[in-house]
């Protein structure tokens, strides 16, 4: 019997796994995809709310449509930013991008 | 002419006032025409004055009730001041001596600023100074006679720093100007308070409220606000201690020395003291301190000015202790004496200053007596008429000296009765001041007039407008006293005074022994000056440490040097320290923490949004920690509502 609990445990992990990807990769593009992990965790988290709180309706999978909608679009720009940063520098290593430092 | 005059007296000072704008403004480049409408202007205002005093000679009730014209100046709630003229015998003597002295000094400039590059600029100056001292003479409200008092002080700076390319003129109108303003600050702590206290400065009105000042205010508050007002005529009239700027004031032309710091400015603190010594009557402590100033001022000025040298400091130093002289009478209660003596020492001493003048003209400025000599052949009418100076204020009868001199003994003498404690040694040290002044005096005229001839010296007698007035103060330094003879049954005494008038019956004893002492002075100096029956030098050996004390004018200057370097510059030098580090060090403290901090920080700025992303990570996850383990109060101000 698989239980909310359960989806929640995984969603959970999935989003600490992107988490640990956005915070320590080095490869601009392998942040951008931890980015989308943890987005499908959560979406994984409303869709499973939706079915087991059983409320009428379909909030949850519409929220969930929702952020699959702006992650794409927030990949289109991270991927723009990338490449703009690459024409920069001729590197994506994250770690070389200290415009902001002091 | 006398009514127009009593309700118009307002244009005694104001006349004076349009002479220095329009020689200011239009008469500047022509020294004639200035120096003519500047004396018809003084001598407009001298006939005003003279009809003032003939009207309030012919209105006996003046003397209970003055006459007082005012208007609103400004007002608001709580506070409102008038200004106005007032008219009664003591301000129409005033006038009279001011205008009369302004007068012929403003004569006698003709001859001597003859050809001086300032020579318009120097009549605006007196005729400002004019204005303003006859405004002080007839404010009826002590702060319109504030305003004045400043001018008038204005004008002594300016006049004594008249040939300012002398550095010792510059630094002696500085020196003036700052000493008298030490008092004025007195003077204005004093004002205030007393429109605090009494809720009026008009001086009729204190006048009324001084009589049952207790509804009011404690008898130890007042003499406390008397005696820190009074520190204003301690230093405008030249008081101990602070009479150093006096005989400094000497850099000036002679004339201003014989206007201002003579016969005018410097007994404008006697004449304020002298307004309001209804208030000085409430409470006899302040009373006492006036008289104890005035009578030890006196004494000490004329002890120093026994050793001094130059002519003009001489007179200088005879200045402070006449003043010091009136000050006593006002301690003593009497406004009469002490307005008598101010009137007559304004004729004498205006005269011996014109007489010294005289003789610096003649001599290019030599001022020391010792360079002098022999100056009565050729210069017979300065000579005889300085002589008359020096016997009426050594108080010889019948000349005006006399008779002030002897009231002033007399009032003293009378207080006497009433505090043996505190009256007694001034009477005493009153008749030792008598003999010193004698005998100073005629030290000088024995020495320079009569003394043996300085062969490099060419002398030679005045221009007639300067031998004018020179007559005119002679004859008033002569008759001027004969208004207040102890014979008459209306005399000086009638007319001004305060209070209660009686009527002294003549104290020959003490006519007999002041003139006694004079001439004991006079003969002293005749052996020691002019006989050379003793020899001074010796004299002067005898008495050594005394000599020398008196010689350095009692070394008041160089301690007060001394206090200012030592205790002013040394707290200076604390504050300035203090200011350095202890100020600064705070302001540059909290800079230096901001940079201090902003050095450290800095380092957490990496550039790297991976950090930044981490640190709030870790926040939230301090934050979540919080709200599952914590105070629910606190979560409850990042959910909002806060119930």
């Amino acid at each position: 019997m698989i239980t909310l609990a359960h989806y929640m445990l995984l969603s959970a992990v999935l989003f600490a796994i992107g988490l640990f990807g956005v915070l320590s990769k080095k490869n601009a593009i392998t942040v951008l995809v931890s980015t989308e992990i943890m987005l499908n965790a959560v979406n994984l988290n409303l869709i499973a709310i939706n079915k087991y709180i059983g409320v009428d309706g379909f909030y949850g999978q519409l929220m969930a449509l929702f952020v699959i909608a702006v992650a794409a679009a927030e990949v289109g720009v991270g991927l723009g930013i990338v490449i703009s940063m690459y024409r920069n520098k001729e590197t994506i290593s994250l770690d070389e991008f200290n415009f902001l430092k002091w | 002419m006398v009514e127009f005059a009593m309700h118009n007296a307002w244009l005694i000072p104001l006349l004076p006032a349009i002479s220095f704008a329009v020689i200011a403004l239009l008469l500047w480049p022509w020294p004639k025409a200035s120096s003519t409408f500047s004396i018809l202007m003084i001598l407009t205002s001298f006939v005003l004055a003279v009809a003032v005093v003939y009207g309030v000679y012919t209105q006996p009730e003046l003397i209970e009730k003055s006459m007082v014209y005012s208007t609103r100046w400004f007002s608001m709630p709580g506070l409102r001041i008038d200004v106005g003229i007032m008219l009664d015998p003591t301000s129409a003597m005033m006038l009279w001596v001011v205008t009369l002295v302004a007068s012929l000094v403003q004569i006698y400039s003709l001859g001597y600023m003859e050809g001086d590059p300032g020579f318009s600029s120097f009549y605006a100056y007196l005729s400002l100074f004019a204005a303003s001292m006859l405004g002080l003479v007839l404010s009826s409200n002590l702060l319109q006679m504030f305003v004045f008092w400043e001018l008038v002080g204005l004008c002594s700076y300016l006049l004594i720093g008249f040939w300012f390319y002398k550095d010792s003129a510059r630094e002696a109108a500085k020196k003036a100007f700052i000493t008298t303003r030490v008092g004025d600050f007195g003077l204005l702590i004093g004002l205030l308070s007393l429109q605090l206290i009494f809720g009026t400065l008009n001086i009729p009105e204190l006048a009324e409220k001084a009589v049952n000042f207790q509804n009011y205010v404690s008898a130890g508050t007042l003499t406390l606000v008397l005696v820190v007002l009074f520190l204003g005529p301690i230093g405008k009239s030249g008081q101990f201690p602070l009479h150093v700027w006096l005989p400094d004031a000497m850099e000036g032309p002679t004339p201003v020395s014989a206007l201002i710091h003579a016969a005018t400015m410097v007994v404008a603190g006697v004449y304020l003291v002298g307004r309001i010594l209804f208030l000085f009557k409430a409470v006899p402590t302040a009373m006492h301190v006036v008289a104890i100033i005035g009578g030890f001022t006196a004494f000490f000025a004329a002890t120093i000015a026994l050793t001094q040298t130059e002519m003009k400091r001489i007179l200088a130093y005879s200045t402070i202790s006449q003043l010091g002289y009136m000050m006593l009478a006002l301690g003593a209660a009497s406004l009469t004496a002490s307005m008598f003596h101010l009137m007559t020492h304004a004729y004498f001493k205006a005269l011996m200053f014109l007489g010294a003048g005289s003789v610096l003209h003649a001599l290019h400025g030599k001022a020391h007596i010792h360079e002098m000599g022999g100056l009565y052949k050729k210069m017979p009418w300065t000579t005889w008429t300085f002589v008359i100076g020096a016997l009426a204020i050594a108080g010889i009868p019948p000349l005006a000296g006399f008779w002030s001199k002897d009231e002033i003994l007399l009032v003293v003498k009378e207080a006497a009765h009433e505090a043996p404690g505190i009256y007694t040694p001034l009477f005493w040290l009153a008749l030792v001041t008598a003999f010193l002044t004698a005998f100073y005096m005629f030290r000088q005229v024995f020495t320079a007039f009569f003394g043996p001839e300085k062969p490099e010296n060419h002398p030679h007698e005045a221009p007639w407008n300067m031998r004018l007035p020179l007559l005119i103060l002679a004859f008033f330094s002569i008759v001027g006293g004969w208004v207040g003879l102890p014979w008459l049954e209306k005399g000086f005494g009638y007319w001004v005074r305060m209070g209660e008038f009686h009527h002294a019956e003549p104290d020959y004893v003490l006519m007999g022994v002041s003139v006694l002492v004079a001439l004991a002075g006079i003969y002293l100096a005749y052996l020691m000056y002019l006989k050379k029956a003793i020899d001074p030098d010796k004299v002067a050996e005898k008495f050594g440490v005394l000599y020398k004390l008196s010689y350095n004018k009692y070394y008041i200057d160089e301690i007060y040097l001394w206090f200012n370097q030592m205790v002013v510059d040394g707290m200076g030098k604390i504050l300035y320290w203090f200011d350095l580090y202890i100020v600064d060090g705070i302001v540059n403290g909290i800079g230096a923490i901001t940079r201090g901090s902003g050095a450290v920080l800095r380092y957490t700025t990496t550039g790297n949004l991976q950090t930044y992303a981490l640190v709030i990570f870790m926040v939230i996850v301090v934050i979540t920690l919080y709200f599952a383990f914590g105070d629910a109060s606190f979560a409850s101000l990042f959910l909002g509502g806060g119930k």
